[in-house]
């Protein structure tokens, strides 16, 4: 009997903020150990948190961008527990009344097996709440104790907590990529997944289908989404057999190990849930007003969903594509200004970022933004294949010198002597010495040899030296050879 | 999803027991003798059973409030104010490290 996979996600992301939630300390990443800790962030007494309007901006962009309800009035809580890296004893953050309510983020899903078509799927969200972030334990910093760095603490957090909507590891996946996609493309979240910046807390249950939700175990602090798909999948299959096997799935959170890719169940501890939230007495109720969403909303670039749309109703790419050229606003740019030198061939376009620039990039391990070969510059080898300037081969050789060396493609054309031959007289003189020097294939031709049409191709190309233009030289030809 | 208004009222104050107190003051990290749980469950159920008082009176015209004060947080702009002053703070803690403050070992 078939098992139905019940999939949610709670994507912590870090706020691209200069400074923290409630104090001026920077938040900037890999400084020495507690020189960005001021007395807030190690709750001396009598300080006082005082709300950045930079964060809250960030969580009204996000809500926009997912068409959620952005509320007018929300409210800060204390969550209280103890561990050292927290030294109020609370994390201060929302629980009633977050700043951000239901909303959605469609994706495209592309099957991790088999020959399944990628698919859209829209995945509800539930809220996403502005919260403060917690310190680092260095565990084993000194003999038999732990070394607490307090930089972290304080740095604004949005918790994007998804509707449990996705029923596979792909989907989860899709989604958690297109989230990430997302916080980067509004420059809310710089997404360095290695850093910290972007963390999912993944919530996995099975049931039969049509039977009410199963137990759900969550796994913790998932940075990858290679890792994201392998707990999953893990996951799922260590609650199916514990099911078949007569046993009963317990909630628990979970960590997935990625040396032995399984996952184990954390120490439960004791009253861990019991966070006594209440609203926090030092903090007033935040008010977004309808014209600060305003003003924020013309702050906003045109986003990855719409920007798809466009590129497939107007420009005639395929999803696919459109989906892959959207998939950070670097690539899009690119896009859009190798395009701009030639509007009519998006096409062309698309398959030579795809192809061509990703294969090289790819090889080089290089991301976009650090490509040799600029859009203008790629743009100016595909203006010369439009115009029948360069045929490809000759446009892929312009490419590959372009990336080692540099240079524009008219000066790389001219110095290889790439230029096509496209002048009619040229090409039937070459057929004519070719035909000339063939005579005997000539007449086999002519007597029903068809495919020696091939040889002709050949031969008159290797005497053009490559730089006949290929469709005219066929034209030519099947003129010529019929007699 | 836990709640920060636990549904108050009479049984409830009158049903306050010594063991919630103990549950409370763990989650608190407070040590008690027995002695002070029962000062502490007398007194706070004086407390609940001022808030069942409360409770009884009818509010359905009032807009509940999350914050004594009828106003509306004050933002800061996102511009660092704050220095390194990480010697300072280090001076009165009990034990620090390589610029860690030290606690006792915390096992997961």
């Amino acid at each position: 009997m078939t098992w139905e996979i019940v999939i949610g996600l709670e994507v912590h992301t870090q706020l691209s903020t200069n400074t923290k939630i409630f104090s001026g300390a920077s938040t900037a990443f890999g400084a020495e150990p507690n020189t960005q800790a001021d007395a807030v962030s190690l709750a001396l007494p009598g300080v006082l948190p005082v709300l950045n309007k930079g964060a809250v901006e960030r969580a009204i962009k996000f809500g926009l961008a997912t068409g959620s309800h952005i509320a007018a009035h929300s409210v800060f809580a204390r969550k209280n527990y103890f561990y050292p890296d927290l030294p109020k004893g609370y994390q201060i953050s929302q629980m009633d009344l977050p700043v951000v309510g239901r909303g959605s983020l469609t994706i495209l899903v592309e099957p991790l097996s088999g020959n399944a078509k990628p698919y859209e799927k829209t995945v509800r969200i539930t809220r996403a709440h502005l919260e403060e972030d917690a310190g680092k334990s260095v565990h084993g910093a000194a003999q038999g104790m732990t070394g607490v760095d307090l930089n972290r603490a304080g740095t604004p957090l949005l918790e994007i907590v998804s509707e449990p909507d996705m029923c596979s590891a792909a989907e989860a996946v899709a989604y958690a990529k297109a989230l990430h996609t997302l916080v980067r493309w509004i420059g809310i979240c710089d997404g360095n997944m290695q850093e910290g910046s972007f963390r999912c807390d993944v919530n996995v249950s099975v049931r039969k289908p049509g039977a009410p939700l199963g137990t759900r175990r969550e796994i913790k602090n998932l940075n990858s989404f290679k890792f994201m798909q392998q707990a999953i999948d893990y996951e799922v299959q260590w609650q199916i057999d514990t099911i078949e096997n007569g046993g009963k799935v317990q909630q628990a959170t979970i960590l997935f190990n990625p040396d032995t890719g399984e996952t184990r169940a954390m120490r439960s501890k004791e009253d861990a849930h019991d966070y006594r939230y209440f609203p926090d007495p030092d903090l007033l109720p935040l008010e977004i007003s309808p014209e600060w969403i305003e003003q924020v909303r013309a702050t906003l670039p045109e986003l990855p969903h719409t920007k798809q749309a466009r590129y497939v109703n107007e420009l005639g790419l395929s999803a696919y594509d459109a989906s892959m050229l959207t998939s950070s606003r670097e690539m899009a740019d690119f896009f859009e200004t190798v395009l701009a030198a030639v509007p009519n061939d998006a096409k062309m376009c698309a398959n030579w970022i795809m192809g061509e620039v990703n294969a090289q990039l790819n090889r080089d391990g290089l991301d976009m933004s650090q490509s040799p070969i600029t859009a203008q510059q790629l743009g100016g080898i595909l203006k010369r294949i439009a115009d029948n300037t360069i045929s490809n081969s000759g446009a892929k050789e312009v490419f590959r010198t372009m990336w080692t060396e540099g240079g524009d493609a008219d000066a790389i054309i001219e110095a290889k002597g790439l230029k096509q031959v496209s002048d009619s007289g040229a090409i039937e003189a070459i057929v004519d010495s070719v035909m000339a020097a063939n005579a005997e294939k000539v007449a086999e031709y002519r007597s029903g040899k068809d495919k020696l049409f091939g040889f002709f191709v050949g031969a008159a190309m290797k005497a053009s030296q490559g730089k006949a233009n290929p469709a005219q030289l066929n034209e030519v030809l099947k003129q010529k050879l019929a007699g | 999803m836990i709640t920060y208004r636990p549904y108050l009222n009479k049984e409830f104050a009158m049903s306050l027991s010594t063991s919630d107190v103990e549950k409370v003051a763990r989650l608190a990290r407070l040590a008690m003798t027995p002695t002070e749980i029962e000062v502490a469950r007398s007194q706070l159920s004086g407390i609940f059973g001022l808030i069942a008082e409360m409770q009884a009176v009818d509010t359905g015209g009032v807009t509940p409030m999350s914050h004594s004060q009828d106003l509306a947080q004050r933002l800061r702009a996102d511009v660092v104010s704050e220095s390194n002053q990480r010697e300072a703070f280090q001076a009165i803690a009990p034990q620090v490290e390589g610029g860690l403050y030290l606690v006792p070992q915390v096992i997961e």
